[in-house]
């Protein structure tokens, strides 16, 4: 006598029970946003005497409760600001021990001595709208990340946001980790960002 | 009677499904994988503004994550339409913001608590004096590290 196969589980159903979870899932799933600017909070110190900063070296940026912009006094779009910053903080004024060898601005007098001394003053007001105050971090990190790519690019031929990726997500970078790491430091150390932020006006 | 029938022609044989669980099934592992449970329903409107220097928040385990915002259409009735906090599912204030992140600290294990990232998850739409005031706090109990978080894109969308 022939053996009696076992009887074959009828499957056709698993699609269904697939199916179930598949939506489940579909349903459930939020595609988190999870990239943002990154910001350092200054901790809370009172300085005794804080030190004296020469008005050139100052780039005011004001926002105001109508979300426009007052940039050393003069109105501006936004969608000039990242320009004039950079021409604000690669200026390299200074003469003498105060010189900027890389800063390729204009080297005007009345504007910032170099870019370890210019510093961006950002204030706004209590009913400016949050989307426009982060168009304005953006446009002035944009401004910072511009000349810092650029420096980047002509010491060591690589972006320097590529530059910081990498570092960050070590796992696909071959080359040597601490030479990386220095060499972020070394072009944030030429364009340190100086950015400060007053407190909003009642 | 023949033992081969003839099939009779013309008719189109059954396409078969066999297949159709296992394309289900890899749909189903893919989303699996891809999913975050959300942990914490959002009672607040909150479309993010965009930007595009943007930097990744790696660690999630060492994110707190503050929401602000206007409450959503079905807690106006109650919350008023003026934009508030949301710390994890509850509504707060501005002073519980300080209990919140001690909370968060206490909750991981001390030598991480130094790389504690605080995310802002704020409606574009929202008064900068409300986060002048979350960042006052937050520098008060020195969490220093913030993250704004926002969307990809262009910043000239934020504003019209």
């Amino acid at each position: 006598m022939a053996k009696r196969s076992a009887p074959e589980v009828n499957a056709g159903s698993m699609a269904d029970i697939a199916f179930l979870l598949l939506i489940f899932f579909l349903v459930t799933t939020t595609i988190e946003t999870d990239s943002g600017i990154s910001r350092k909070l200054p901790p809370i110190e009172d300085v005794e005497d804080p030190p004296i900063i020469k008005q050139k070296n100052i780039f005011t940026v004001v926002v105001n409760r109508n979300d426009q912009l007052l940039v050393e006094d003069d109105l501006m779009e936004l969608k000039d600001l990242r320009a004039a910053a950079v021409a604000f903080l690669d200026n390299g004024g200074g003469q003498g021990e105060e010189a900027c060898d890389y800063c390729k601005g204009k080297r005007d007098a009345s504007s910032s001595d170099n870019p370890d001394k210019a510093i961006i003053s950002l204030q706004n007001d209590r009913f400016t709208s949050y989307n426009a105050y982060i168009s304005v971090q953006n446009e002035l990190v944009a401004a910072y990340n511009e000349l810092r790519n650029r420096e980047a690019e002509r010491l060591f031929g690589m972006k320097f946001t590529e530059m910081e990726a990498l570092a960050k997500d070590g796992s696909s970078y071959s080359g040597n980790r601490d030479r990386l790491k220095e060499n972020i430091e070394r072009v944030k150390l030429m364009y340190p960002q100086k950015l400060s932020e007053a407190e909003p006006k009642k | 009677m023949s033992k081969f029938k003839k099939k009779k022609g013309g008719e189109l044989p059954a396409i078969s499904t066999a297949s159709l669980p296992d394309i289900v099934f890899m749909l189903l592992f893919f989303f699996m994988v891809a999913t975050v449970m959300r942990q914490n329903t959002l009672k607040i409107q909150n479309n993010l503004p965009s930007a595009d220097q943007v930097e990744k928040l790696d660690k999630k385990d060492l994110v707190m994550y503050i929401y602000a915002g206007k409450p959503s259409q079905r807690y106006q009735s109650t919350f008023g339409q003026e934009a508030r906090i949301q710390l994890g599912d509850k509504f707060a204030d501005v002073k519980d913001i300080k209990a919140f992140i001690e909370a968060e600290r206490a909750s991981k294990r001390e030598e991480l608590v130094p790389f504690l990232t605080t995310a802002l998850k704020v409606d574009g739409e929202t008064n900068m004096g409300l986060i002048s005031d979350i960042k006052q706090e937050l520098r008060q109990v020195n969490a220093l590290k913030i993250n704004y978080t926002t969307k990809k894109g262009d910043v000239f969308r934020n504003m019209n």
